[in-house]
């Protein structure tokens, strides 16, 4: 069996990965989207580590729900996406000032 | 080293190569792939800590469902990414800062001796004829079912949001409301102009 704290640094590192993401995509949302997605795999996988290493399934059914919510989260994100996108003609952030006061 | 470190190292640096090339390539539709090999190489990392339904599941919704929906997106829409990379590296040292940061952070926790992970129980070996998707299924049937139950709440209303705000409406027959056609005006329809008798 892995150690544990193999698997918590290899989620560590993934989670940063997905915040230089974000940094450096601010302007495509497709981007940041996947970026999310990232970030919640690398939480996901921190919560079955402890699970398994803690003996209790809790952790692990919390990332049953984890899946659940974040594929609602993308399907709706991407809906959104598309509408915006027929709307403005284009997924720049930039172009998204459309509530400025 | 044993064979199993072997194979997490290798798995592990496939998923953050391919976790970086989802942040840095420049065209859409390769981040979405570059993803997909990401979630595989995370769920072969379930896999080797024992969470196998997860994994399957985790391949299931996200290589199975949720790419294809990326993918239909990025391809569907008619995007400009040249404009979208224009100043793509500005920022690149701050990200940096960040990240290295985040990651110096984490390992300091992780590492120091005040994280005493050996107090954990450790890995409970799996009895014969019981296996990970028995307890899960325990548990989420048992003491999890009013969560499990939101759950689906949760995705229908996913499903009702994603059609609903889509949804072109389209004019399927030549119906005209009644309503609308009593309420029409004379000055609407006829328009008298004055005519010029030469």
């Amino acid at each position: 069996m892995l150690p544990l704290t193999h698997v918590l640094l290899l989620s560590a590192v993934l989670f940063s990965i997905a915040m230089f993401g974000i940094f450096m995509n601010r302007r495509n949302v497709i981007i940041l989207l996947m970026a999310i997605e990232l970030m919640l795999l690398a939480v996901n996988m921190n919560f079955v580590a402890f699970s398994k290493y803690s003996g209790d399934m809790a952790g692990q059914v919390f990332v049953f729900f984890i899946l659940t919510v974040a594929a609602a989260e993308s399907a709706i994100g991407l809906a959104i996406l598309v509408v915006l996108f027929r709307t403005m003609r284009s997924i720049d952030v930039r172009d998204l000032d459309q509530l400025r006061g | 080293m044993n064979w199993t470190l072997l194979i997490f190292y290798l798995v592990s640096a496939v998923l953050l190569v391919s976790s970086i090339l989802v942040v840095t390539v420049r065209n859409s539709v390769y981040a979405a792939l570059a993803l997909m090999l990401s979630f595989f190489s995370a769920s072969i990392v379930w896999i080797m800590i024992e969470a196998e339904f997860l994994a399957i599941s985790l391949v299931l919704v996200y290589v199975g469902a949720v790419m294809v929906l990326f993918l239909f997106v990025v391809m569907m829409l008619d995007i400009n990414f040249e404009r979208i990379r224009q100043g793509f590296w500005k920022y690149s040292p701050a990200a940096l800062g960040v990240g290295v940061l985040m990651v110096l952070e984490l390992s300091a926790v992780l590492l120091s001796r005040k994280a005493d992970f050996d107090k954990l129980v450790g890995p409970k070996p799996i009895q014969a004829g019981s296996s990970n998707i028995e307890q899960l299924g325990l548990q989420v049937y048992s003491n999890y079912i009013l969560p499990l139950e939101l759950a689906a709440v949760v995705l229908l209303v996913a499903i009702v949001a994603a059609i609903s705000l889509t949804l072109r409406k389209k004019k399927l027959s030549k119906y005209v409301d009644p309503a609308k056609q009593i309420a029409i005006r004379r000055e609407d329809r006829v328009r008298l102009v004055k005519g010029r008798s030469s």
